[in-house]
């Protein structure tokens, strides 16, 4: 790349790039806005044709998440979903991070110290993301009544960790390769243990890219539906699969009330994303930008 | 006596030998450069008195300890490496820092060390900022800070100056040969660049295809190259190597020299030569060494005189570098600017006396 290539500071553009993105962004960004303008309509407006743009808003269908009215009596129950919403961040979160623990040290292992075949190995490992995960469905549901797991948090905490794993050990290991090991031998030659050139050196240099291996095994982790549907109790079950629940109600479906779980859904995932966003980019970015 | 000393090293990556029965002792306070063109051997060299690479045979000596089943951390080697390799995620404190950690001082100990080193580096403006905020100058003051913090047996330099600019380069160089005559203790240094080894080496070691080819003084190597290799390898402009034959060879004299007289493009010369040359009888085949600055214009009436024309000329400030061509072997010499010569004028060139070298059939070094 040529230095002297000129470069665009941010906001210079030009207006009609800036529309146009802006066209483009709006029309990725409509079914979202749909999706939360609909939380806070009434069930009247929710079905109203044409789309009713405006309206006023109202906060029932969020409280009907979590308290549905009696059919009779007049009281209302707990609906469940205070505790799939615990399910969903408990889940999600012990095991993408138990993977990105267990892929950080086997994707050291495999980048510094490569045994024989050691691609093979690696191939092998992403072979098992390569099929639809609906044909390990039958196995793995046979396997967890064996053992019994069905049901419990370890059954689909042990099954979601072994299925971020490719996912982690790849990515982590790709940063690690970027690493300049002559960083490594300066710490051996000044004293460092195997140990401390893995947890001194190595790791502060990718905790971009383990930010970002976090994001997108959250990501995949928290939307999946099959793997949740046929494996969670009434006890373990995740949003998404009460989401699908939802659907089947006697009266049709209540697209407010969806709307509402689906906005409170992505809440989370917005809130790591954004609180990573710097190491996020950084990750990505990682090996491109250096030297 | 600290001394570093490499007994027969070897090491092999397959098939290919990288360094090939080396012996090599550095004294104390001793520098040694390892010099040689990429892919000799001296990196893989100096990563086995590191202890980051294991020999495949042969002993390496440090401080009177065999070390060859040590690993790095526990040699007591410091090293500098080529691309500085600081620790990115730490500020240039904590990179000072570093190695004392590993060997358990209190705290106040730690910082008066980093101080004295800041100090004596001129690193105090910087010590809060992360490596990738420094310029490569003050990048290559930590990386030497860093190695000389603690107390190490020995010094190794992996192409120290190879990344600054050429006046960053004069400087460090001051600087690091400073740093080491203070220090007093062995150190190896790796390089490619001759200046940079004949500048701050007391000794170098010239290798070539993992093997060892001499070992001599800056000045030594330059007077008396060992081989053909050397000679080519030393200096610049390069010297001068021209096939040429013994036509008859004197007695030996008192002071061990005999007089020879080659035939060489045509033409007799006579010259003084280590009697060495008196074993070849006459009518050997040798190699004639002679060094671009050896050569003198003469005027033509002189003896002992090589005929060329000139083909090119190349100023270079004060002397002035001249392509000569005869018979279609090149000679390059350096004379003054003066030199009232132009391209194509037939001209008479000597070589000054006692400074031919002369190579057997075998590339050694033999008057």
């Amino acid at each position: 790349m040529s230095e002297r290539r000129e470069v665009r500071a941010i906001g210079q553009a030009g207006w009609g790039r800036t529309l146009g993105a802006g066209i483009v962004s709006l029309i990725y960004f409509f079914p979202v806005y749909f999706i939360l303008m609909t939380a806070f309509k009434t069930r009247p407006d929710a079905l109203a044709m044409p789309i009713k743009f405006f309206f006023s808003p109202t906060l029932a269908n969020f409280y009907s998440v979590f308290w549905r009215a009696d059919i009779q009596g007049g009281g209302v129950t707990n609906s469940g979903f205070s505790l799939y919403f615990f399910n969903s961040l408990f889940i999600s979160g012990t095991s993408v991070t138990l993977a990105l623990i267990i892929g950080t040290a086997a994707a050291y292992a495999f980048s510094r110290f490569p045994l024989r075949g050691n691609d093979t190995y690696l191939f092998i490992i992403l072979t098992t993301r390569m099929l639809p995960p609906i044909i390990a469905i039958i196995p793995i549901f046979v396997l967890f009544r064996v053992f019994g797991l069905s049901g419990s948090y370890t059954g689909i905490i042990a099954l979601y960790t072994a299925f971020n794993l490719p996912f982690s050990i790849w990515m982590v290991k790709s940063f690690f390769d970027d690493l300049d090991r002559d960083i490594e031998d300066a710490g051996r030659m000044d004293g460092s243990s195997e140990w401390s050139v893995f947890r001194k050196i190595c790791l502060p240099q990718i905790y971009g890219g383990l930010a970002a291996t976090f994001v997108f095994a959250v990501i995949l982790t928290w939307n999946e539906f099959l793997f949740a549907l046929m494996l969670t109790g009434t006890e373990t079950r995740t949003v998404p699969v009460a989401i699908a629940r939802t659907i089947g109600g006697q009266v049709g479906v209540d697209w407010g009330l969806m709307s509402a779980i689906e906005t409170l859904f992505i809440i989370p995932v917005v809130v790591v994303t954004f609180l990573l966003q710097n190491q996020l980019l950084r990750g990505v970015t990682f090996g491109t930008i250096r030297k | 006596m600290d001394e570093i000393r490499l007994d027969r090293l070897t090491k092999r990556f397959g098939e290919l030998v990288a360094v090939d029965q080396a012996n090599l002792t550095v004294g104390q306070g001793e520098v040694m450069c390892l010099l040689g063109p990429s892919g000799c051997g001296k990196t893989t060299m100096l990563r086995m008195i590191a202890g980051l690479e294991w020999a495949t045979s042969g002993d390496i000596w440090i401080g009177g300890k065999r070390v060859n089943d040590l690993p790095a951390r526990d040699r007591n080697v410091a090293m500098t490496f080529q691309f500085y390799a600081l620790y990115p995620s730490l500020p240039v404190q904590d990179n000072l820092a570093y190695p004392l950690y590993a060997e358990n001082l209190s705290k106040a100990e730690i910082a008066k060390r980093v101080a004295q080193v800041s100090e004596a580096l001129d690193l105090k403006s910087i010590l809060k900022r992360r490596p990738h905020q420094l310029s490569e100058g003050e990048k290559q003051r930590v990386a030497v800070g860093r190695s000389i913090v603690r107390d190490p047996t020995c010094f190794l330099f992996d192409e120290p100056l190879s990344r600054l600019d050429i006046q960053l380069r004069q400087t460090m160089r001051t600087q690091i040969k400073e740093v080491l005559t203070k220090l007093d203790k062995p150190t190896v240094i790796v390089t490619h660049d001759q200046i940079e080894a004949l500048t701050m080496a007391d000794r170098i070691a010239v290798m070539q295809l993992g093997k060892v080819e001499q070992i001599a003084t800056p000045h030594d190597l330059f007077a008396r190259p060992a081989n053909l290799f050397v000679a080519s390898f030393i200096g610049t402009p390069q010297m001068n190597l021209m096939p040429a034959g013994v036509a008859d060879v004197g007695g030996p004299e008192s002071d061990g020299s005999v007089s020879a007289r080659f035939s060489l493009l045509g033409e007799t010369i006579s010259a003084r030569v280590n009697n060495g040359v008196a074993a070849l009888g006459s009518g050997a085949k040798v190699t004639l060494g002679i060094r671009p600055r050896s050569f003198e214009f003469a005027n033509g009436s002189a003896t002992d005189c090589l005929h060329a024309s000139v083909d090119l000329i190349e100023p270079m400030g004060a002397e002035m570098l001249v392509h000569l061509i005869e018979q279609g072997v090149d000679m390059r010499c350096v004379v003054p600017s003066a030199t009232h010569i132009s391209v194509g004028d037939r001209v008479s060139v000597r070589c000054k006396s006692g400074q031919l070298h002369v190579f057997d059939n075998a590339g050694k070094l033999v008057g």
